[in-house]
């Protein structure tokens, strides 16, 4: 950075004297076995106090303390929909609090727009990045700053400037490269050069580790490491609890819209994990194992049955079965290639090589009419983008998929329609104004109950949920649980893909490990613990394949 | 926010997870049984939009002109409304699926040509002249249809092609000068019992065809579908392409229909008949309340849209504003509905 502060010891886990923490940060008994580590030397940046914000069917923020001083990592956990999105929204400008303030540098600061955040040196990298496919490196970088001479674009000194910030950040990119020739380990780069270029004093960073290799996390973390030397705050966002440890220096847990507690970064993960959910994993997820039909699923009828599915690039050598009653769990890091596999199976992109069987009879290729017909449906991962017409009324969402089967000679028998919509929206549970309400403005978890919702009326037996809980809050999660709980105790199988790792190992009968683009291993409810999951997820265990007899020896080997 | 709806059906196991019930409790609206009064309260008042600006329009200009509110007027404005009203009945379709359709103007002059040509030069009887006239509306429909949903070109680049390619066709049919339609079809052109004229008529059974396609038939709804999130509506199982062919032949044959309903009025097929109408039925629509960006839209908005623009070129010619200044009226008149409409909706 340009204006460095103070220099501070690097070695977070030196135990350094300061001052305590922030009133209204109590530290939750629980939390640490060891004494709590004071918080990092440098000044304060940023502090927010009784942040709240609500939406209009749910309370996203409730009471959120926080504080950020220079120099240091400071990691926001929380579980989706805890609200660490809506938080940095409101520090970055692009939501306003309903109640409570924001200062930065011990002043109350009004953030009400990305142009008030830049002035105060907050960058922000989202999870979906601000950046234009088809401008260049250089342009991204200083878009709306672009240096200019005589009222025109200085291109020699916008590539210049680039490419010195680029070397900064440590990374060989061509300043006119167009970003969308990009993968996302530099597009994310970028990002951060351009939050250098801004001389950001805070730069918060929404699960940057989602989507990277681990040889691409190891250079981010060395870039992080310098930008705290340099005296930023980075406000760290990640589900990863080993990457806590590895980079944070310190913990602010959220649960359910509040700030919980706050935590030294070595605090042990199952502690941090209780923090987080409140309550035991068990209680979470109520998931009967071996209560359901089949019997944890082994003795089911096989519904599904996928050999030898191939895709150049995409994935290989997919073959699993799927069994009446029983959740099969996919995990895997994101770009593993499981939502390309279910998108496959499903008829909605093209596969190369292998078949798909439902109940012994074999689906054509890339088509989701034959796949709909023998009773698979795919309640897709994106929601908003893939799921929903959000413009449309609850009706006609959930009439979607039987469309066709309720039309006769042309004509859509709408009061059938709207019979049997009214019906599997009270059997849900969706709490709508009616069934003519817009599903744009249902919160998330409804909205979900309504994806789902569609699939059962079209009466699938075979359903794939493809990151089914991300995004809603708990209460509407554990509703969810529970409905898959009920499918397949009425004989439908489920194969659950979920980035969130809890929730596959309380969740499912099988987990399924893919790890590019293969299956990396296959685990029984008894043996998936998140070490084991994680190691096949990052493909530490492709020395053989029998998950079964892995140890677990890792000790704080971070899971990318 | 019921929490109690849910448990009901629940499994019977014991430990359930907490029933976190965010924001204010007590809210017992059980579903399906909501009154909805919001949703439709604010759907009144958006198609109200454009109707009360109707209904200010047709006030004032009673008020300005005495000539306005009569009888006589009031037909002559249904039947100038007529074309453009069938026409953007056509491209109601298209917009509600999200795309755009340029060419009607074009197919509805090439529709009306074959007419001519077909019925005054090869002497074929008139009912097959119309069904080929009609049947050329929707070939044109479904070529930018086909390029569109399986050439992939965007829909304003397919409809453009077929604009000037409708254009150009009429032009060689018809060697560049109007022909002469046979007696018959010139009817249409004219009056039942003496005074409904037959446009006004083909205009509102048009209509309602719009709306029950769009309301209750499986292609009507699809197109809402396609055009509110056409990944969901695929993934749903609608066969995107295959609607696509259709929306898009369906807006060629309301083309064709308005072509043979101005040729008749004119008692001659024009090849520069309808030039730029395209634009006052997409106009139209918009005025209707429909979204550019698919999803939205209706056929009683849509009527409504195409009444304004007539209403204001009718009041205007009566007030004695020149055709430069209503040009310019009508731009504003446009630019404000829309608007208005988008004003509305963020509220």
């Amino acid at each position: 950075m340009t204006t460095p502060d103070p220099p501070r010891p690097t070695d977070p886990l030196v135990p350094q004297p300061g001052p305590q923490p922030a009133p209204g940060q109590s530290l939750q008994k629980q939390t640490s076995p060891q004494p709590p580590q004071q918080p990092p030397q440098g000044r304060e940046l940023l502090r927010t106090e009784g942040i709240r914000k609500t939406f209009p069917n749910v309370v996203a923020l409730d009471g959120v303390d926080f504080e950020l001083r220079s120099g240091e990592v400071h990691v926001i956990l929380g579980e989706n929909g805890a609200g660490k999105s809506t938080l940095i929204k409101i520090l970055s400008g692009v939501y306003k609090a309903d109640a409570g303030r924001v200062l930065r540098d011990g002043k109350p600061v009004r953030i009400h727009g990305a142009g008030d955040a830049e002035r105060l040196g907050v960058a922000t990298m989202h999870q979906e990045f601000n950046l234009v496919p088809h401008l260049s490196v250089a342009e991204n970088i200083f878009l709306g700053r672009q240096p200019r001479r005589f009222g025109l674009l200085d291109r020699d000194r916008m590539e210049a400037d680039a490419a010195e910030l680029l070397a900064r950040v440590g990374v060989d990119i061509p300043p006119r490269t167009p970003v969308r020739e990009l993968g996302i380990a530099r597009s994310q780069m970028v990002e951060i050069a351009k939050a250098l270029s801004l001389r950001a004093r805070v730069l918060i960073m929404d699960e940057p580790t989602a989507a990277l290799t681990a040889d691409e996390v190891v250079k981010l973390f060395d870039l992080v490491r310098r930008l705290r030397a340099d005296g930023v705050g980075i406000i760290f966002i990640t589900h990863h609890l080993e990457e806590i440890a590895e980079l944070g220096d310190r913990v602010t847990v959220l649960r359910d819209g509040r700030s919980v507690g706050q935590a030294p970064a070595d605090t042990p993960h199952d502690d941090l994990v209780r923090m987080m959910v409140g309550r035991s994993i068990e209680q979470q997820y109520p998931r009967e194992t071996g209560k359901s039909a089949g019997g944890g699923g082994r003795s089911g009828t096989p519904l599904l049955r996928v050999s030898g599915l191939r895709r150049e690039g995409s994935f290989s050598d997919i073959g699993f079965e799927l069994r009446a009653g029983e959740v099969v769990g996919l995990a895997g890091l994101v770009g593993a290639g499981r939502t390309e596999v279910a998108r496959a199976v499903f008829g909605a992109d093209r596969y190369d090589a292998g078949t798909v069987e439902v109940q012994g009879k074999r689906l054509r290729r890339h088509d989701i009419n034959a796949a709909l017909a023998s009773g698979i449906g795919l309640v897709p991962e994106d929601r908003k983008g893939q799921g929903l017409l959000l413009d449309s009324s609850v009706q006609d969402n959930l009439g979607l998929v039987t469309l066709r089967s309720s039309t006769r000679g042309g004509i859509v028998n709408r009061s059938g329609q709207q019979e049997s919509a009214a019906r599997i929206a009270g059997r849900l549970g969706v709490r709508m104004s009616g069934l003519g309400q817009r599903t744009g403005t249902l919160s998330g978890g409804n909205q979900q109950k309504v994806v789902i919702g569609k699939w059962l009326l079209a009466q699938s037996r075979v359903l794939i949920l493809d990151e089914p809980t991300r995004g809603i809050d708990v209460g509407a999660k554990v509703e969810i649980y529970e409905l898959i709980n009920e499918l397949t105790a009425s004989g439908h199988a489920v194969l659950m893909i979920s980035s969130d790792l809890p929730e596959v190992l309380g969740m499912s009968d099988r987990i399924l490990v893919m790890a590019q683009g293969r299956i990396a291993g296959e685990l029984t409810a008894q043996e998936a613990t998140q070490d084991a999951v994680m190691e096949l997820a990052v493909g530490t265990a492709h020395r053989e394949n029998a998950p079964a007899t892995k140890t677990k020896d890792r000790e704080g080997h971070r899971g990318h | 926010m019921a929490t109690d709806i849910h448990s009901s059906s629940g499994p019977g196991h014991g430990r359930q997870g907490p029933r976190v019930s965010k924001g204010p409790s007590g809210g017992g609206s059980s579903g399906g049984a909501g009154s909805g009064a919001m949703p439709v309260l604010r759907k009144v008042l958006l198609e109200n939009g454009a109707l009360s600006g109707l209904i200010v329009l047709v006030v004032a200009l009673t008020v300005m002109s005495p000539d306005f509110l009569s009888t006589q007027n009031l037909l002559n404005v249904g039947v100038q409304a007529a074309v453009t009203a069938i026409l953007a009945f056509g491209v109601t379709f298209v917009i509600v699926a999200g795309g755009i359709d340029l060419s009607v103007g074009s197919v509805a002059a090439l529709s009306a040509i074959m007419l001519g040509w077909t019925a005054s030069k090869d002497g074929l009887p008139v009912w097959m002249a119309v069904l080929l006239a009609v049947g050329t509306g929707v070939a044109c429909g479904l070529v930018s249809g086909g390029l569109i949903a399986y050439g992939k070109l965007p829909p304003f680049i397919a409809t453009l092609a077929m604009l000037s390619i409708g254009r150009g066709l009429s032009l060689v049919l018809s060697d560049g000068t109007p022909l002469t339609l046979p007696a018959s079809v010139a009817t249409v052109g004219e009056t039942l019992g003496g005074w409904f004229p037959v446009p006004l008529l083909v205009m509102v059974v048009m209509g309602g065809i719009t709306s029950l396609v769009l309301a209750r038939t499986y292609s009507g709804r699809s197109m809402y579908a396609i055009g509110g999130n056409e990944e969901a509506a695929r993934l749903s199982g609608i066969r995107v392409r295959r609607q696509k062919l259709v929306i898009y032949g369906l807006s060629g044959a309301f083309a064709a229909i308005a072509g043979i309903v101005l040729a008749s009025r004119l008692a001659s097929a024009q090849p520069q008949a309808a030039m730029g109408y395209e634009l006052d039925a997409i106009a139209a629509v918009v005025i209707g309340g429909a979204s550019l960006s698919g999803g939205v839209g209706k056929a009683s908005g849509t009527l409504i849209g195409a009444l304004i623009l007539a209403v204001l070129r009718n009041g205007l010619n009566l007030l004695d504003v020149s055709a430069f200044w209503q040009q310019v009226v009508i731009g504003v008149v446009i630019a404000l509905a829309v608007l208005l409409d988008t004003l509305r909706r963020r509220a």
